[in-house]
């Protein structure tokens, strides 16, 4: 079945000059395994085609049940140079939480969301 | 030594919640005061303010503040820890001297001065020995913007705050210094952590990171059940109540809104990072990947396991520099079709600026209500829309372009399509854009002066 990254994470993002970070957060323990195997640095690329004009970078951190995303080249120039709205990349964080990913019914079972 | 301190942080940025620091006093028990005012070009605006008058150049909110706090932190034996000095320290240490002999505190106090982060007069000098303050992001050397550099300081760690501290300081005033080094100085000064106590170092610093935001950990820009958080009006501000043996707490003063939690801590703790395992700062390398957090009571998260490394030979440096011009003009179109009208403006607006024979380095439409901020991702914008703001920003080193570009918005109003308002603000404001330059120099090239002079 098909679950939206909301139902699965929280976010917050944030910005180090033209790169935008977004750090996503399972909302349960039994979450995390999943967003390891299907949120990954490709995917995450693929989600933010036409934003992100440079790599993506994934790091782990097991012990928050996070992952942190670094998205180069995202931001108009970045900082003051930026003329975007979101300059900053606040809402990045939202914008990754639209993500659709693909589990097992008996996966979603298990980590009771269905 | 004490049990535990508290450090609360009493702004966000320079531009935070003016109450928030006078309610960390008033509202609650604490020990340190901390206040971080110097974003990354905040140095380039005091700059300019002391070319213009050489008294200036520091951030008057802070001696404001202080007037109207210091009685308190000396009857309550509270310590003030502040990067409020931007390029004129001294300047700012005065105006405090000045403010607190008014109020009676002559004798009373100590003011501990923190300089030698300021290397603009000194650019010459690293770039002639072969520094070349390489931009951390581009590779790009340092000459190629040299003779656009309005500002040049390096970020200055925990070590001089707690010189200050230990000679007697009441407050202490620095320049550009880390956030993070104003919490973890007063744990070192308090505990008497030694130089190489990295873990205890790392989680001094780690401490910083999550109150550095004020209140974005305290339950502000929280995601996470964010409808159920209660009473954001009266947020309480964030307090790290800290152990000597580096386990912290953080919490908020009782009876203030807001929340402390597990996940509102996770939020701040991933906010602006990079390589979690490698959070480089001029006191140490703190690694994310140790942190342990626990429900320590309502509105209390216990901050434990934190490992770090040894700290690099290097110190960050932030240059802020001249890059051209901008300006962003904005139009608002109701229903029906408000996004085809906003597409139709848009066009119409670039081609008279093409016949205008106008170039910029960057323009940049975007359509607020529509997709500004998710893009591509937001799908395709309903035709039943109530409005779309129609957003265009121009970028470029002519400034006459970018003039010429800001009377071109409000005719689109008689002259092109229907049903648009929300011009009142008249035409556009030009902007000099300063932008930043971040850099590494060798720590042996910067020495630290800290001065405790009497009030």
């Amino acid at each position: 079945m098909q679950v939206q990254l909301i139902k699965l994470a929280h976010a917050r993002s944030g910005d180090k000059g033209d790169t935008a970070n977004v750090g996503l957060i399972a909302l349960r323990d039994a979450f995390y395994p999943l967003l390891v195997r299907e949120v990954t640095a490709e995917r995450v690329k693929r989600h933010f085609e036409g934003i992100c004009k440079s790599d993506v970078e994934r790091f782990e951190l097991p012990n928050l049940g996070a992952l942190n995303f670094l998205l180069h080249e995202s931001l108009g120039g970045g900082g003051t140079l930026s003329l975007m709205t979101d300059a900053q990349g606040k809402t990045f964080s939202t914008a990754l939480l639209r993500m659709e990913i693909e589990i097992a019914d008996d996966e979603a079972r298990s980590a009771g969301l269905i | 030594m004490k049990e535990t301190i508290r450090i609360a942080a009493g702004q966000g940025f320079w531009g935070d919640l003016p109450n928030a620091p006078v309610r960390q006093v008033e509202e609650g028990p604490i020990d340190y005061l901390m206040l971080d005012y110097l974003a990354e070009v905040t140095m380039s605006i005091m700059q300019k303010q002391k070319a213009r008058d050489p008294k200036a150049g520091y951030a008057r909110d802070f001696v404001t503040l202080m007037s109207r706090i210091l009685p308190a932190c000396v009857a309550r034996d509270i310590k003030v820890v502040a990067n409020a000095g931007g390029v004129n320290v001294a300047g700012c240490a005065a105006a405090v001297r000045e403010v607190a002999r008014e109020l009676g505190l002559g004798g009373k106090l100590k003011i501990g001065i923190v300089t030698g982060d300021d290397i603009l007069d000194r650019i010459d000098d690293l770039l002639g020995r072969g520094i070349e303050l390489r931009n951390m992001d581009t590779d790009a050397p340092l000459a190629s913007v040299r003779d656009r550099i309005q500002s040049a300081n390096a970020y200055l760690g925990a070590a001089p705050i707690v010189e200050a501290l230990n000679q007697g300081a009441r407050l202490v005033i620095t320049g550009r210094a880390t956030d993070t080094g104003l919490t973890l100085g007063p744990m070192i000064h308090e505990f008497g952590w030694a130089a190489d106590e990295w873990d205890k170092l790392a989680a001094g610093t780690i401490a910083g990171h999550i109150i550095e935001c004020g209140a974005q950990c305290s339950g502000g820009n929280c995601q996470y059940e964010w409808q159920s958080i209660p009473d954001l009006a009266n947020v309480g501000f964030p307090i790290a109540e800290a152990s000597p043996d580096g386990t912290f707490v953080i919490t908020k003063h009782e009876n203030t809104g807001g929340r402390v939690n597990i996940p509102s801590i996770k939020e701040q703790l991933v906010y602006e990072m990079g390589d979690p395992r490698a959070y480089i700062t001029p006191d140490c390398v703190a690694d994310f990947t140790t942190i342990h957090l626990a429900d320590d009571g309502l509105d209390r998260v216990r901050v434990f396991g934190i490992k770090g490394r040894p700290s690099t030979d290097s110190l960050k440096v932030s240059i802020s520099y001249s890059a051209g011009f901008k300006a962003v003009g904005t139009l608002v179109y109701a229903w029906p079709d408000a996004y085809e009208k906003a597409k139709a403006a848009d066009r119409i607006v670039r081609a008279r600026l093409d016949r205008l024979g106008l170039r910029f380095d960057q323009i940049l439409t975007e359509f607020v209500g529509a997709n500004a901020t998710h893009g591509p991702l937001a799908g395709e914008p309903s035709p039943d829309l109530a409005e779309v703001q129609l957003r265009v920003g121009v970028r470029g080193n002519d400034r006459q372009a970018i003039e010429e570009f800001t009377k071109e918005m409000a005719p689109l109003i008689l002259t092109g399509p229907p049903a648009v308002t929300g011009f009142a603000g008249g035409r556009p404001k030009v902007e000099e854009i300063v932008a930043y330059w971040p850099a590494l120099i060798p720590k042996s090239e910067i020495t630290v002066q800290v001065d405790v002079i009497d009030v």
